[in-house]
Order: C-alpha cells, then sequence, then structure tokens
C-alpha cells in the first residue's frame, strides 16, 4: 500500500501544475476578452505583426 | 421598370446603404457617396479586401465625413501624454474606444492597420469592450495621423474630457479569479483526499493512511481559509464596526469555527474534520461572487458631463487658429465653433449666426436663435455655419457643470440599498447564535463532553451558504436576462430596487418622443412655388411650435419677409397674412371655416390647414412621434404606481399628453435640470420609491437623485447620462414587462431562501444532537448549494420566457 504516497505526490504535483496553468491564463489575459479569439481565429489571413521587436528591427 | 426603380435597388457595396439617386461607380462596383468609395478605394490600396469578404456590406456610411482639423490638438503634448498608456524611445501604445465596431470585418480590417500605414505595429480588438490597443512607432506616425486614418475608416474613437481626468483602475476582477482558481484547486484535492473516509474504506488499511489524509488535507485547507475566503473575513469584520451584521458575518463564523474545529480533530487524532465541507463551501460562494460581478463592462454607467463635451477647441488667437485643451480654457478666450460642435463653456456670441440645439441640455427640441452679445450656455450644438465666441467661465463653473456638484453626485448610492437578504440575514444570524448557545448549554447541564460539538456543529451546518448564493445567482441571471432584452442594468442590486419603486417619473423630448421621428406631410392640392413662397414666410413669422415645423419642412431659402402684411396670429386658431396679392390663412379646420381635414382624424397628429383667397388647398399633418406603444406603456404601468412627467419643453403638448396620462399624474413643462431634481426629491420626501426615467443631461441630476435612474438610448455606444440602468429606446414598449420580470425575480429569492432554510433545519437537527459526522456536513452543504443555484437559473429562466424576454 506504500504506493499510495508515492501516487498521491505525483497527483498533488498534477494538480498544482494545473492551478498554475491558470494563474498564467489569468495573469496573460486571456480570462479578460473570452469573445474576440473565437473570431479572430477564423481569419485566413496571417495574423498581424505581434512581436514588438519586429517593429523596432524595422 | 422604370430607372428609379432599378437605382433604389442597388445597394452600397461598402456600407450596404440603399442607393437613392445616381450611384458612383468604381472598379465596377457601385458606391453611395464619395466617402465610401474613399474607403473602398483606400483597401483595395491596400490589398485589403477580405474586409468585403468576411461579412456583407461590412462598411459604415461616409456620408458626413469628420473635417480634418477636427483632431490637430492630438498634435499637443500635453493631450499625447494624458491619452498614451506607454511611450518609450520608439514605440507609443495607446488603447481606443471605437463604439463603431459591430462585425468581425470590423476586427479583421482594424487588427490589419499596419498594412495601411507602416508606423502601426501591433493592432488587437476586445470586442466585447469595443476596445483597441495600438502600439505603434512615433517617429515614423503620429497619434494623430492615426486617429484620422481611423476616422476615415468609419471608426472614430470616443476622445473625451473625461479619458484625460481619468486615473488608470486596476481592475481588481483577478484578484477573485485567483482566490476561485485556488479554492477550486483545494476543493477537488480534499474531496478526493476524503473519499475513503466516505466509505469508510479506512479500517481496513492502516491508521497512518487517516492520519496522513488529515494532515494533508489541513494543508490544503490553509490556501483556502487565509487566501479564499479573506474577503468574507473583512466585509464581516466591516460591517460589525458598523453596528451591523450581514450575510457575510454567519459564513465568515462558519469558516473560522470550520477551520478550527477540524485542526483541532487532526491535531488531536480524533477525526478528519470538515476541511471537505469548508473548501467546497469557499469556493461555491466565491463562484456565486464572480456570476454576480459578470455585468456589462463595455456600458459606461458613470459618465457625466465630461464624457460628452469635446477634449479639444479652437481658439482664435491674433487672428490665428490655434487648438486649446478645453481644460485650459481660460475666461476671455475667442472660441471658434463650427457646425455640430458642442460648445464646452458658458460663452458671449460675438460673431456668426449661432443656431444653438439645445435638446441634450434642456430637452427643448427646437434649435434656438441667439443674437450677438448673448450669453450660450455650455453643452449647446451649433446647428449651422461657424460662429465666435468669447469665453465668460471656465469649464468646471458652466452653468451646465453646476448640477454635478450637488450632493448627489457624490454619494456612493449602491451602499444604501437595502436588500431582502440583508435584512434576512439579520434575523438568521441571531437566530442562529440563539441556537447554537441553547444547545451547548442544553448538553453542558446534560453531557458536558457534547456540548462544544454541538455548539460548533450547529454554527458549521447552517453557516448560510445556499441562503447567500440564492441572491448572487437570482440576480446575476436575471441580469443577464435584462441584457438580452436590451436593458442593461449597472449591477444586479438595481433588480430588488426596481421591484419596490411605485411612482415613475418620464421625461418628455427624447423619452416618450422620438423627435428624429417626427413626420410632416401635405395632403391636398399641388402647391404652386408661389404658394410655398408665401406659407414658408408666413409660417416663418410665427412663432408657434407647429409653424416653426412646417417652415423647416418647407425648407426654403429665406426671401425676407417683403410682400408680407396684416400679419395676424389668433391663439389657438391660427394665421393670417396677405402674401403679395393673395390672402392666406393657416391655421385648425374652424378657423378655416370646414368641417374636418380627414375623417378619422389621429390623435396623435396635429393638423394644420391651408387657405389661399378662402380656396381650401389641403392640410399639413404633423404626426407627434410618440414611440410606439406609449400608450399601452403608460396604461399598464399606471396600473400599480403613479406616473408624472417633466418636460424642459413648453406646454403646446400639455392637451395631447394628457389624454395619455391618467387623471392624477402630474404634467409639468419647462422644468429646468434643477427642478426637475428638486421635484424627485420631494417625491422621495413623501416616502415614495421612485424611477426617472430620461434621456439627455438636463435628466442627469434627476435620473441620479431618483431610486432608480434609467436612461434611454438609441445607440448604446452613445453618451447617455450616469444612471442606473441603460436602455436601448427600442424595447420602450416593453418598459412594464422589465418592472414585472424585476418582481419575479424578487419572488425566485424568496422562495430560493425558503429551499436553503429547509435544508438548514435537516442540518440543524443532526447538529443539536452533537453527532454530526463530517459526511453529513460534507453531502448536505453541496447539495443545498447546487440546489439553490439549479433552482433560481431554471426560475428566472421561467420567468423570462413567461414575460417574452427571450425572442
Amino acid at each position: 500500500m506504500n504506493i499510495i504516497f508515492l501516487l498521491i505526490g505525483c497527483s498533488l504535483v498534477l494538480a498544482v501544475g494545473f492551478l498554475m496553468a491558470f494563474i498564467w491564463t489569468v495573469k496573460s489575459g486571456q480570462m479578460e476578452d473570452d469573445y474576440t479569439p473565437s473570431i479572430r481565429m477564423l481569419f485566413d489571413d496571417k495574423p498581424p505583426v505581434t512581436d514588438k521587436d519586429e517593429l523596432v528591427s524595422k | 421598370m422604370s430607372k428609379t426603380a432599378i437605382a433604389a435597388k442597388v445597394s452600397c457595396f461598402h456600407c450596404g446603404d440603399k442607393i437613392a439617386s445616381s450611384p458612383i461607380l468604381f472598379d465596377e462596383k457601385s458606391f453611395c457617396c464619395q466617402g465610401c468609395q474613399g474607403v473602398y478605394e483606400l483597401l483595395s490600396h491596400s490589398n485589403l479586401c477580405d474586409y468585403y469578404a468576411i461579412s456583407d456590406n461590412p462598411g459604415l456610411a461616409q456620408k458626413n465625413p469628420v473635417s480634418k482639423v477636427k483632431f490637430a490638438y492630438l498634435e499637443d503634448d500635453e493631450i499625447q501624454k494624458q491619452l498614451i498608456d506607454f511611450k518609450d524611445q520608439k514605440i507609443s501604445r495607446i488603447a481606443f474606444h471605437v463604439p463603431t465596431m459591430h462585425c468581425s470585418s470590423c476586427i479583421w480590417l482594424l487588427e490589419s492597420l499596419y498594412k495601411i500605414d507602416k508606423g502601426i505595429g501591433h493592432c488587437r480588438v476586445d470586442f466585447l469592450k469595443k476596445q483597441l490597443s495600438i502600439s505603434f512607432n512615433h517617429h515614423e506616425t503620429s497619434l494623430r495621423k492615426i486617429v484620422e486614418l481611423l476616422s476615415s475608416l468609419g471608426y472614430e474613437p470616443t476622445l473625451s474630457l473625461s479619458h484625460l481626468e481619468e486615473t488608470k483602475k486596476v481592475s481588481n476582477n483577478n484578484q477573485l479569479l485567483y482566490q476561485v482558481g485556488v479554492a477550486g484547486f483545494c476543493f477537488g484535492n480534499i474531496m478526493l483526499i476524503s473519499f475513503p473516509e466516505y466509505f469508510g474504506l479506512d479500517s481496513l488499511s492502516h491508521k497512518t493512511f487517516s492520519r496522513l489524509f488529515g494532515y494533508l488535507n489541513m494543508g490544503l485547507a490553509l490556501p483556502v481559509f487565509l487566501y479564499s475566503s479573506q474577503s468574507y473575513f473583512k466585509s464581516a469584520y466591516q460591517s460589525l464596526r458598523k453596528g451591523i451584521i450581514n450575510i457575510d458575518f454567519p459564513l465568515a463564523l462558519g469558516i473560522l469555527v470550520m477551520f478550527f474545529r477540524s485542526s483541532y480533530e487532526v491535531i488531536s487524532h480524533s477525526g478528519i474534520g470538515f476541511f471537505d465541507t469548508l473548501a467546497g463551501l469557499v469556493f461555491f460562494l466565491l463562484i456565486g461572487k464572480w456570476v454576480q460581478q459578470r455585468t456589462f463592462d463595455t456600458l459606461s454607467f458613470e459618465r457625466d458631463y465630461k464624457s460628452y463635451f469635446p477634449v479639444a477647441v479652437s481658439v482664435l488667437k491674433e487672428g490665428k487658429e490655434h487648438t486649446v485643451p478645453v481644460t485650459k480654457l481660460k475666461v476671455g478666450d475667442r472660441m471658434l465653433i463650427r457646425n455640430q460642435e458642442i460648445i464646452p463653456a458658458d460663452a458671449i456670441l460675438l460673431n456668426g449666426e449661432a443656431k444653438i440645439d439645445f435638446s441634450f441640455v434642456t430637452g427643448e427640441s427646437q434649435p434656438v436663435d441667439k443674437v450677438l452679445g448673448e450669453m450660450i450656455y455650455a453643452g449647446g450644438r451649433q446647428t449651422s455655419a461657424a460662429i465666435e465666441l468669447e469665453v465668460c467661465k471656465p469649464v468646471s463653473q458652466s452653468y451646465l457643470t453646476q448640477l454635478w456638484n450637488s450632493e448627489h453626485f457624490t454619494k456612493d448610492r449602491v451602499s444604501q440599498i437595502i436588500t431582502f437578504q440583508s435584512v434576512v440575514s439579520r434575523y438568521f444570524t441571531f437566530a442562529l447564535l440563539g441556537i447554537a448557545i441553547t444547545a451547548a448549554i442544553f448538553w453542558l447541564l446534560f453531557d458536558p463532553s457534547r456540548s462544544l460539538a454541538a455548539f460548533t456543529a450547529v454554527l458549521i451546518i447552517a453557516c448560510p451558504c445556499a441562503l447567500a448564493l440564492s441572491s448572487p445567482f437570482a440576480l446575476g441571471n436575471a441580469l443577464r436576462m435584462f441584457g438580452r432584452a436590451k436593458f442593461y442594468l449597472k449591477s444586479p442590486e438595481v433588480i430588488e430596487q426596481m421591484a419596490k419603486t411605485n411612482h415613475m417619473v418620464f421625461d418628455k423630448t427624447g423619452t416618450i418622443t422620438n423627435a428624429a421621428q417626427a413626420a410632416i406631410s401635405f395632403i391636398g392640392a399641388d402647391l404652386t412655388k408661389e404658394d410655398k413662397e408665401a406659407i414658408f414666410t408666413i409660417a416663418n413669422n410665427s412663432v408657434h411650435p407647429l409653424s416653426k415645423k412646417i417652415a423647416s419642412f418647407l425648407n426654403l431659402h429665406n426671401i425676407g419677409n417683403a410682400g408680407l402684411s396684416n400679419f395676424k396670429e389668433l391663439t389657438g386658431k391660427g394665421v393670417s397674412a396677405h402674401y403679395g396679392k393673395s390672402e392666406v390663412r393657416l391655421g385648425s379646420a374652424n378657423f378655416l371655416s370646414i368641417n374636418s381635414f380627414e375623417p378619422n382624424a389621429d390623435v396623435l397628429a396635429s393638423y394644420v390647414g391651408v387657405s389661399i383667397n378662402s380656396d381650401y388647398k389641403g392640410f399639413f399633418k404633423i404626426s407627434h412621434a410618440y414611440r410606439e406603444g406609449l400608450k399601452e406603456v403608460i396604461d399598464s404601468l399606471a396600473l400599480n404606481r403613479e406616473l408624472s412627467l417633466l418636460s424642459g419643453d413648453n406646454n403646446a403638448e400639455e392637451a395631447r399628453l394628457k389624454a395619455f396620462f391618467p387623471k392624477d399624474s402630474t404634467l409639468r413643462f419647462m422644468q429646468s435640470p434643477s427642478e426637475k431634481l428638486l421635484y424627485i426629491n420631494q417625491l422621495k420626501e413623501n416616502g415614495q420609491q421612485v424611477v426617472m426615467i430620461g434621456d439627455g443631461l438636463n435628466d442627469a441630476g434627476a435620473l441620479k437623485a431618483a431610486n432608480i435612474g434609467i436612461s434611454v438610448t438609441e445607440d448604446t455606444a452613445n453618451f447617455s447620462p450616469s444612471s442606473d440602468v441603460i436602455m436601448d429606446a427600442t424595447v420602450f414598449n416593453q418598459l412594464p414587462k422589465f418592472f414585472q420580470y424585476a418582481k419575479d425575480t424578487v419572488k425566485v429569492i424568496r422562495m430560493s431562501f425558503v429551499v436553503s432554510l429547509l435544508y438548514n433545519l435537516v442540518g440543524l437537527s443532526f447538529a443539536v444532537t452533537g453527532t454530526m459526522s463530517p459526511i453529513v456536513a460534507a453531502i448536505l452543504m453541496p447539495l443545498s448549494s447546487i440546489s439553490v443555484i439549479s433552482f433560481t437559473t431554471a426560475a428566472t429562466w421561467i420567468y423570462a420566457k413567461k414575460r417574452s424576454l427571450l425572442q
């Protein structure tokens, strides 16, 4: 039954991973706009310049 | 088919409007105006014609192009600094509010702006907030160029005074999301770990697991206790200090007791505790809070005069035009106001022909002519050629802004609303404490070892989780139902307040009438050019509002009063005069000595007959554009509340409006903004719960003072004064339904309170015996919460169906 210690450890680590992922999504603003991305993904064109560096390098 | 019929069927390739006259042909496509064609040319030049492929005719009509001079103020460093969010040596970032975006083509085009202007880097649209964030290289382009580009495409951003003074607010919404996340994580894991205990599997294995699980649960419950439930402790403490007991007090008490009793059980190895119930409780509560907070971010309910005024104005100095931010206008400055521009400060007319539309400020629907040297109050809109004015009061002290200095604008109103929940929770808390103490004393007398257990068990099991969830879910749901019916509420609490109101006050212009729809037609014999001239000149000289409407309907050039003689105006009858050789009479049927104009006269319209040389020519029919279904709305609202009407207009329509309103209603005319406010306050002092429904800045004071302020707007993206509710004008005829639905919602809350109290009673019967097992709590708490959530959701939906709010 000692395997349970390991299993519980694994499940907790996994769950903490998901919690971190959730915190990251909130931080990066994915929870702020839940509508526009659903439309944006349907555009065929290549996405607008997203990298600030690209602009600087011009 | 005639040629005109074909032309009428063609619609503009850009904006989709019907083309009435000859279309402009370009690139084998037809356009309604130069503006639309210009946009198409610009887009096709930049290879952006996909814009037209995503939605049909996505463009915005360009018939009234904005003058480029308008944005000259954006060159000003001071203004730029206030508008731009971030700036380094090369890159600037700015967020615009673009109210005209409406479809997926808009998103696509706005995010492809970098293809038109090479200086633009990254564009991102938040469609629900109607916000466009742009980063650009300010060496290659400028703020002014970007705004001009946006305007030329039809996406003019809103730039107003309030943006300049606004301090950027940091939302605390993220904090709540983190708390929900943490509570959810802990809840799930604690449930998983508690499972063996529920099924009694522990007896099969070693006692060590039970202890390990206990400590793990305690560890997992710590973040819930210390982080996620913070706001409940804070709120309970704050209201206790004010001497009020709110719903958060028994919640905080329950959480506290649960945590410490469970920790004690785990550490003393006497049990596994109630950590599962604790985490579940906090998780459900936070979800309820989140549901309640999801309101209409896109609409601004707190706008004041500042968002109505322009950012900058043209000032003439030594014969040259400069652009000056409105905040820096000084007394004595000479302003230049063009057609359709708003006068930002009280000023004296120095030059030009002023025809000022004050409809938004005073409710008066006719533009007012002003003569040189006359004082013009801020807020009016010039509707003729450019005029020059001298500022005589700074913006912050003008007549219009005085309203906002009244105390109503500094008070926080939400805190004054006494909700049903707060009333119940006070009694509930006392009853709860009473039962807990009674149980403790009872066991102290008979079996002291069970006393503390019984006391804490009562506080745990009766923790009013379901009770605390019923209001947020019922109100939050109802709020969304209202939103689908185009009735947007500032916060869920407004619903309960709406249900209590018993007096409704209407504004006239723009609220129950729709000035844009006033229709005039002439029915009768064809009029010759001379006849029209005669009628126009006479109507133009008359002071009656109907004459003014006829004059503007005929829309002839003012040819002066030559040829006009014997002008006589008989009050209540009409006008007679000689024009040239003919004798002209304009007026009522009686005045023209005929029986009636139309066999079935329209009660909602006014008639003005015309006779020339005693020869009856026909009549003008002026239909008053009352909103559709006004009679039914008023009849139905009058059933259980009193009604009043406050109008800034003169009393020309009094008789007609009296027919609409019940006999005991108050109708007041020529009301200034402060008189309206005063009237609302009088009603409130008499113990009435008042709803004010209005549209303009002139109603702003009254809207704020009333228990509920509803502002009616033709376009929710436009300016509407600060209010609790923003209502789309198209749903005006559904107003009675909205109030019924508010009452239904309150009913739903009461029913769900009963449901949750029943659960509490069941739980209490276990708790008072002092023998409550954690598993009972762990089943009862989620069960009660989920049944309350599903009950309120279903009930609010069924009522919304019943009131046909969902279409």
